[in-house]
C-alpha cells in the first residue's frame, strides 16, 4: 500500500512503479505534448500533467512521477515535491468518487460537521479514506466558494448545494449503485475521478453547456433588482440593455 | 443617487444559457473590445486609472496603477495573469461569475492584455470547480472562433491568446507570487518582494496579476466610460462590486451594488436574520478580515470606511453568524484552516499557526489555561507583520478581533467546552432532532 508518512514524503508501492503498457504510454506522450504546447515554458505543464497522470492511474503513481520528470526534464524529486504540496493530488489509490464535505467554519456551523460525521459513520471511513468497494473517498474540504449554498458537498468537484445528512447519504448510495447523479450546479452527471482529472488537465469533455448558469442564491440580488426596477446608471429600467451604450458604441 | 442594487456583471445571469457567446453578444458583449482596439493602449490604461477602480481580490490596490507600474516594454513578453483561485473562506463571487458569465472575464482579458502589451494571458483557476473550468475552456474556444482572441483580434492585427490553467488545491496560490510559482510548475510558495510581479513576474517577465472581478469590470469602464463607473460607489471606493451574503440570514445570495452599501441594507434585502434570531458576528471580507459585530451594521462597505472601523473590505465575503454560534468554535475552525494551508516557507506562519491551533483547540474543548488568551494574543503579535506573506497576518485577524469583542467566551474556554455553551445543532439549517440516535449531536 502506498501512502505517505508523517514526514510528508511520497512513498509509492512497487506496483505503482510498473511500466505503462506501450499503448497507454504512447497516448500519454501525445496528450503531454498538447499540454506542454499551451505554455511558453514547459515546466508550467507540470500541474496539468499530474492531473493527467491521475486520469490514467487514479492517483499520482511512481510511474506517473517518472513520466512527468522525463517529459519535462525534471528530477523525480522535483516532481514529487510538487505532487505532495497540493491536496488534489492523491498519494494512494482514490475511489471513483471523491465526496468532500465542506467543514470550513461557515459550512461546518450550518451543518457540515453533522453531515461529515453522519457520512463517516454511514460509510465506516474517515477523512481521506476509501470504501472497500473502491467507490467513495471521503474528505473534509476547505471553503469551495459556494457559501451562499451552505452546507455544501462536492462530488468529484461538482457542486451539491444546501445539503443535509440524508441528501448526502442518498448521494453516496446512488454513486455506489452506479446511478447517474446530477449535481445542483454542474454537468448533467458527476463524472468519475479519472474522467474529471482529464478535464482538469485541460481536455474538454463536451459538457460545458450542461447544467444551469446560476443557482437561485446567485440570482437573488438580480431578482430583487428586477422586481424593484433597480438598474445600473444608464441602463434601461425596462430591463433591456442601455440605449446610451448603443449610441456610444463606435463613436469612440 | 444610484439605485440600491446595480446589476452589471450579474445582469443576465438568469438567461437560460447565460454562459454562451450568443447571450453575451446580445447584451453588448465584445462591443467594448471593438471600441478598445480603436484606442491607443495607453488610453485604455488611462481610462482604467481614471475610473479609480481598486482591485476586487481583497487588497484593493488600484488596478490602473498596477498596470502603469509594470516595467516598460523591452521587446520581450509581458503577461496578464488572472487570479481565479477564489479560496478565501466566505468568498463566493468569482466562481458564480465565471460559471454564469465567463465571457465578461474573457473580454476583460482581451482588452487588458491589449492595454498592457500582453500576447499570452493566463487564467489561474482553482482546481476544485470542474464545471467552471469547462465553461472557461469553452468560452475561450468560442471567443477564438469569433476572432475575439487569436493572432488577429478584431481584424486589427492584435495578438492575444489565453491559457486557462487549473490549480490543484492550495489556498496559498491566491497570493499573487505563490500563484506565479504554481503557474511555473512549482510548489505554490510566495516570493520575496521586491521584485514585484510588475518588474519580474511570470518567467521573470513584467506581469500584472489581477482578480477576476477587476478584469471583468474593465469592459464596462471602456464602453460606458470612467465617469459612469465613478458615478457609483464612494469617492475613494468607486464603482460596484458583488457582495456575497452567507450564513444565518433568511435568504443568502449575491448582491451587486455600489461600494458603500451597508450590512444593515444587505441583511434587509436578504430577508433579515434566520428565524428572527440576533446577529452575533460577521466577516466583512472573508475569514482573513477582523470580525465585526452588530455595532458595525451601518459601516459603509467601502475600503476606507471598513478600514477605519478596524477591519478590511477584502472580497466582500459577508459571513453572518447568529447568537447560537460559539465564536470560539468558529475561530478555532478558521485557525485549523490557516495551519493547514500555511505553505511552510516562513517560520512565524508555519510554527505560529501550529501553536495557535493547539491553543484554540484547548479553549474550544474547555481545557484552556489561565494564560492561554495572553499567549494567543502574544503569538499573534509575533506573526503579524513578520511573516513572508499575508497568510500569516490573516491567521491572526479572527483571533485578535474575536478576543477583542468576545473575551468572555475565551475565558469560558478555561472550564466549559464550546459545544456545551453553544450546542452546534442549534446553528444548523436542517432538523437534527431525528438524528439523536446517531450519537452525533449528543457530545
Amino acid at each position: 500500500m502506498s501512502g505517505h508518512d508523517a514526514s510528508g514524503h511520497l512513498h509509492v508501492s512497487p506496483e505503482s512503479k510498473a511500466p505503462y503498457a506501450a499503448d497507454v504510454l504512447e497516448k500519454l506522450h501525445v496528450d503531454a505534448a498538447e499540454v506542454i504546447s499551451r505554455y511558453p515554458q514547459k515546466r508550467s505543464a507540470l500541474l496539468p500533467l499530474l492531473h493527467l497522470v491521475q486520469s490514467v492511474d487514479g492517483y499520482v503513481t511512481g510511474r506517473g512521477v517518472s513520466f512527468c520528470a522525463e517529459v519535462l526534464d525534471l528530477t523525480e524529486a522535483e516532481v514529487s515535491g510538487v505532487a505532495t504540496f497540493y491536496t488534489q493530488y492523491k498519494r494512494h489509490p482514490n475511489g471513483d468518487y471523491t465526496v468532500g464535505v465542506c467543514t470550513n467554519t461557515l459550512c461546518a456551523v450550518m451543518g457540515g460537521d453533522l453531515i461529515f460525521d453522519r457520512l463517516s459513520e454511514h460509510l465506516g471511513i474517515g477523512h481521506d479514506e476509501t470504501t472497500e468497494d473502491g467507490r467513495i473517498t471521503l474528505e473534509r474540504v476547505e471553503c469551495n466558494a459556494a457559501c451562499d449554498y451552505a452546507p455544501v458537498v462536492m462530488a468529484n468537484w461538482e457542486f451539491f448545494d444546501n445539503q443535509t445528512p440524508e441528501s448526502t447519504i442518498g448521494l453516496v448510495e446512488d454513486l455506489r449503485a452506479g446511478k447517474d447523479v446530477a449535481p445542483t450546479r454542474g454537468a448533467a452527471k458527476v463524472c468519475t475521478f479519472k474522467e474529471v482529472s482529464r478535464v482538469l488537465a485541460g481536455f474538454e469533455d463536451g459538457r460545458a453547456d450542461e447544467g444551469v448558469g446560476a443557482g437561485p442564491a446567485s440570482l437573488l440580488g438580480l431578482k430583487i433588482a428586477n422586481d424593484r426596477g433597480w438598474v445600473a446608471p444608464g441602463a434601461d429600467r425596462n430591463g433591456s440593455h442601455s440605449s446610451q451604450a448603443d449610441g456610444k458604441d463606435g463613436s469612440k | 443617487m444610484t439605485d440600491t442594487l446595480t446589476p452589471i456583471l450579474t445582469k443576465f445571469w438568469d438567461d437560460p444559457r447565460s454562459w454562451t457567446l450568443a447571450t453575451y453578444e446580445r447584451h453588448d458583449g465584445y462591443k467594448a473590445l471593438t471600441k478598445a482596439l480603436d484606442m491607443e493602449p495607453q488610453a485604455i490604461i488611462d481610462a482604467v486609472k481614471d475610473s479609480s477602480i481598486r482591485g476586487r481580490g481583497g487588497a484593493g490596490f488600484p488596478t490602473g496603477m498596477k498596470w502603469s507600474f509594470m516595467a516598460p516594454p523591452d521587446g520581450g513578453p509581458r503577461y496578464l495573469v488572472v487570479n481565479a483561485d477564489e479560496s478565501e473562506p466566505g468568498t463566493c463571487k468569482d466562481v458564480p461569475l465565471m460559471m454564469a458569465n465567463p465571457h465578461a472575464l474573457i473580454e476583460g482579458v482581451a482588452i487588458s492584455s491589449y492595454a498592457i502589451g500582453c500576447e499570452h494571458a493566463f487564467i489561474y483557476l482553482r482546481g476544485e470547480v470542474v464545471h467552471v473550468y469547462r465553461r472557461l475552456l469553452r468560452a475561450v474556444e468560442e471567443a477564438r472562433a469569433a476572432g475575439y482572441l487569436g493572432d488577429n483580434v478584431g481584424g486589427k492585427g492584435v495578438k492575444v491568446d489565453i491559457t486557462v490553467h487549473a490549480g490543484a488545491g492550495a489556498y496559498i496560490c491566491g497570493e499573487e507570487t505563490a500563484l506565479l510559482d504554481s503557474l511555473e510548475g512549482r510548489r505554490g510558495q510566495p516570493r520575496l518582494k521586491p521584485p514585484f510581479p510588475g518588474a519580474a513576474g511570470l518567467y521573470a517577465r513584467p506581469t500584472s496579476v489581477n482578480n477576476v472581478e477587476s478584469i471583468a469590470s474593465v469592459p464596462g469602464i471602456i464602453l460606458e466610460g470612467s465617469e459612469w463607473f465613478k458615478g457609483m460607489g464612494t469617492e475613494k471606493s468607486t464603482g460596484f462590486g458583488i457582495f456575497s451574503l452567507s450564513g444565518h440570514v433568511t435568504n443568502p445570495g449575491q448582491f451587486e451594488a455600489p461600494l458603500g452599501i451597508t450590512m444593515r441594507e444587505l441583511i434587509d434585502l436578504a430577508g433579515g436574520m434566520r428565524g428572527g434570531k440576533k446577529l452575533k458576528f460577521w466577516t466583512p471580507g472573508g475569514s482573513s478580515t477582523p470580525i465585526f459585530t452588530d455595532q458595525h451594521l451601518d459601516v459603509p462597505l467601502d475600503f476606507d470606511s471598513v478600514a477605519a472601523a478596524g477591519s478590511m473590505l477584502g472580497t466582500r465575503a459577508l459571513q453572518v453568524f447568529d447568537e447560537t454560534v460559539s465564536v470560539v468554535r468558529a475561530v478555532a475552525r478558521w485557525t485549523d484552516f490557516y495551519a493547514h494551508e500555511s505553505c511552510g516557507k516562513c517560520t512565524p506562519c508555519r510554527e505560529g499557526t501550529w501553536w495557535l491551533r493547539q491553543i484554540m483547540n484547548r479553549i474550544e474543548n474547555g481545557q484552556g489555561t489561565q494564560d492561554d488568551i495572553d499567549k494567543l494574543v502574544d503569538i499573534c503579535d509575533n506573526i503579524l507583520g513578520r511573516s513572508f506573506c499575508a497568510l500569516g497576518d490573516a491567521a491572526t485577524s479572527p483571533i485578535t478581533s474575536a478576543v477583542q469583542y468576545f473575551r468572555e467566551e475565551f475565558e469560558a474556554g478555561m472550564h466549559t467546552p464550546a459545544h456545551e455553551l453553544f450546542p452546534p445543532e442549534k446553528s444548523v439549517l436542517f432538523d437534527v432532532q431525528t438524528k439523536e440516535s446517531s450519537g452525533m449531536v449528543s457530545a
